[in-house]
């Protein structure tokens, strides 16, 4: 414990990836240039900035649905990354020239605790590295100055592997060594859930990617889905979003395969009082929340 | 008449190209890789073309056209392994036909060509492998994660209509392992083994057919392999659709395994395929064969029937993307997205000395595929009732779309030949709408009953102009 002070997660944020939000908010970082877009999540994002902004914090820890690994999560271990991100599937939209820092002390922290419980965590300390534009997105829409260090943790595909419950046995295992670690150093960090909720998209795109008369859900049964989602996210049941991640996952196509929302909300223990929620939209078909929760805020409420 | 004079089947891992001295496995594969390469020279294709498994697309298929992909790449899970530093040639004039033939068949395919476009892990290790002194010009495509075996099918006979017309030939790579079950633990290199006696044994069944030459089976197999031994890592397992449609789906090939070895739990094999009169012959092919990409259900592009009477009676149209660059048209030929897709690989017009040919065309709108005055049969094939004239406008109308976009006029017109399904029914509204455009114009003309159209059009028109 750094200085003896007790380390805290004081923010948790469902922070979604499309780049076309980036490519829509026209960063200098960024060679493509939009006449617009996606106001609604983006709008949600910036009221998302504004309550970052009145916190004080030390890192941003985020784990991303785009870093995919197959034996385990591995944690970004280089001190600094400067590079170019090409999302492979939009590489029209977002072209991000990027440059972070990374708290590797605390991710090595996060990934030995993982281990001591049994996970499999490695830490990936390849200069030549690129990282991955899930992390690169939300991190931006989060923290567009990067004045913060963050800590990437990849997406184990243990859903793919073997089933939804042991992605989340694992996912909530991971966020239990992450609020230990973070813990243990002092700092006081803020996670981001990198992943859409439904995940059907088009196959075609707009002939103006930014053409909002073309943009909705890709079908009803996603929207229930995700409707039935963002209730227990407005109404603080988290325990019970997990619960029903199995049957959501299978019948939304979610990105929450990637635990994500489960890591974070294992590492948050399942907060039983409602996000701050700031948005829902689509974006080529999928559906995306921006929402926070904020414990440390939560506690001083309560102990008024 | 196919363009592929060889095919090959190499594994995405890493292993051979970044370890090959940590495991006599991975050796094995990497020798098996040097003897492909030796297969390949000889057999001198004008294009290397790749089909990787490991490179997803969303937005239909893409096909990278950068002249020289240059970058130091690192997996994202062997990251410790190494860095590989590539530059590879690329045979973009392919790359652009690929596309343009893949959207004659009603594919959505869109070229990319960008600085640092991440080319992914398996294309890499297959062309550093495979063709490291760039000697052959290569061309990669992606999977769709969506796609399914139908548009995967049509996929690979696009890329065969491109090299047709491009007269060139092409060695076919598809770069898959054949099971995918890879260790959820870090092992040593010594320890790896192939993931279960299932794996194991479905590799062998796959092994056995390959060296008989019998692609066309293993595609057939496709969706069992995918049950058996596959990780759903990216949906359905599609690289022998694609190889057996792109060379000619049959079971004639020279079969021959070089190498076949563990690769951290999944089956690694280099597979060599060489079109041969002599194979195992063709037996009985439980699927269809598929020409043209039907379409999926997408609500972009049904949108426009809310609200409106107009029917969808054929399958939407992808629209094109403008991240398109398509290269300039081929020996005279003309293709417009303001005018409806063709149904087949060919293109709107083709101009030939002073005449400039329009294909057939009807009156389906572009991008939506809708029929104004509403298709001549329900969506069950029974019959529905149509506005011949609104027909027959519509028709005419897209005629003048597709001269502007050859640079003519409707005034230009000197031939037509009008094909109606029911000439009894039909022929007088048709002509009255014909007389409005055609009076001044004075284009000969023959009419025609027909049985049938292709999609469920009352009339279609078919034109000669000297511009």
């Amino acid at each position: 414990m750094a200085d003896g002070k007790k380390g805290a997660i004081v923010a948790g944020f469902m922070a979604p990836h499309p780049p076309h939000l980036v490519y829509a908010e026209n960063p200098p970082q960024n060679e493509p240039t939009a006449e617009c877009g996606w106001e609604p999540l983006r709008w949600a994002y910036e009221r998302a900035r504004g309550d970052l902004a009145n916190l004080e914090y030390d890192t941003i820890i985020v784990l991303s649905a785009h870093w995919q690994t197959y034996v385990g999560n591995h944690f970004l271990g280089v001190p600094h990354f400067k590079s170019k991100s090409v999302d492979p599937i939009f590489p029209n939209l977002f072209r991000y020239h990027y440059e972070l820092n990374v708290d590797v002390d605390l991710a090595r922290a996060i990934c030995q605790n993982g281990a001591d419980d049994g996970l499999v965590t490695t830490m990936m300390e390849n200069p030549d590295f690129r990282v991955d534009y899930g992390t690169i997105v939300s991190c931006h829409m989060m923290n567009p100055d990067w004045n913060k260090p963050i800590v990437g943790i990849s997406s184990c595909r243990s859903a793919s592997y073997y089933n939804v419950e042991v992605m989340q046995e694992q996912a909530i295992a991971l966020g239990n060594a992450t609020r230990r670690a973070v813990e243990a150093s002092g700092k006081r960090v803020v996670l981001l859930a990198s992943n859409s909720l439904s995940h059907r998209h088009f196959t075609t795109e707009s002939e103006v990617p930014e053409d909002m008369s073309r943009e909705h859900i890709y079908n009803h049964n996603q929207y229930l889905w995700d409707m039935q989602m963002i209730e227990r996210i407005r109404s603080g049941r988290t325990r019970e979003m997990i619960d029903m991640m199995p049957e959501f996952i299978s019948q939304s196509i979610s990105e929450c395969d990637a635990g994500g929302l489960s890591w974070m909300m294992g590492a948050m223990n399942f907060p039983n009082y409602p996000a701050e929620f700031y948005g829902y939209g689509t974006v080529i078909g999928t559906g995306n929340v921006v929402a926070g929760w904020f414990p440390t805020k939560q506690d001083a409420e309560a102990a008024k | 008449m196919n363009a592929f004079v060889k095919g090959l089947i190499v594994p995405g891992i890493p292993h051979p190209l970044l370890a090959p001295d940590q495991n006599p496995g991975w050796q094995q594969l990497a020798d098996g890789f040097a003897a492909a390469r030796e297969d390949l020279q000889a057999a001198k294709p004008d294009v290397l073309l790749i089909y990787s498994t490991m490179w997803p697309s969303v937005i239909g298929h893409q096909i990278q056209a950068h002249p020289e992909p240059e970058w130091v790449h690192v997996d994202e899970l062997f990251h410790a392994l190494g860095s590989i530093p590539y530059k590879f040639r690329i045979d973009t004039e392919f790359a652009h036909a690929y596309q343009q033939a893949a959207t004659a068949r009603n594919l959505h395919a869109r070229t990319v060509a960008y600085d640092g476009f991440p080319i992914d892990t398996g294309s890499v290790v297959a062309l550093k492998l495979l063709n490291p002194n760039n000697e052959i010009p290569a061309c990669i495509v992606s999977s769709n994660m969506y796609a399914d075996r139908a548009e995967t099918i049509v996929l690979g006979k696009a890329a065969n209509d491109a090299l047709l017309a491009q007269g060139k030939t092409a060695a076919a790579v598809s770069v898959m392992t054949l099971s995918n079950r890879l260790f959820t633990d870090w092992i040593e290199p010594h320890e790896d083994r192939i993931h279960s006696g299932k794996d194991e044994e479905w590799n062998q069944k796959l092994l056995e057919f390959l060296a008989d030459g019998r692609l066309e089976d293993c595609a057939q197999l496709s969706r069992e392999i995918h049950r058996q031994i596959r990780i759903n890592k990216v949906v359905n397992f599609k690289p022998f659709w694609w190889l057996t449609s792109a060379m000619g789906a049959h079971n004639r090939y020279e079969g021959k395994v070089h190498a076949y070895a563990p690769l951290f739990g999944t089956g690694g094999a280099v597979v060599s395929l060489t079109p041969s009169p002599h194979g195992i012959g063709d037996k009985e092919f439980d699927e269809d064969d598929v020409e043209v990409y039907g379409g999926d259900r997408n609500v972009l592009n049904t949108a426009q029937t809310a609200g409106s009477d107009v029917p969808a009676a054929t399958p939407p149209t992808p629209a094109v993307s403008p991240t398109t660059t398509p290269a300039p048209p081929a020996a005279g030929t003309v293709r417009t997205n303001k005018a409806p897709a063709p149904v087949g690989a060919y293109p709107h017009a083709r101009q030939v000395g002073d005449l400039l040919y329009l294909s057939g065309c009807g009156p389906r709108q572009p991008g939506t595929d809708a029929i104004p005055g509403g298709a001549i049969r329900d969506e069950n094939g029974d019959p529905a009732t149509y506005d011949i004239k609104a027909q027959t406008r519509a028709v005419i109308e897209n005629i003048k779309v597709i001269l502007e976009a050859s640079g003519a006029a409707l005034e230009d017109v000197i031939d037509v030949t009008a094909f109606l399904v029911d000439m009894d029914r039909d022929f007088k509204g048709y002509n009255e709408v014909y007389a409005e455009y055609f009076t001044d114009i004075q284009a000969t003309r023959t009419t025609l009953a027909i049985s049938a159209l292709p999609t469920p059009i009352a009339v279609e028109l078919k034109v000669i102009a000297k511009p």
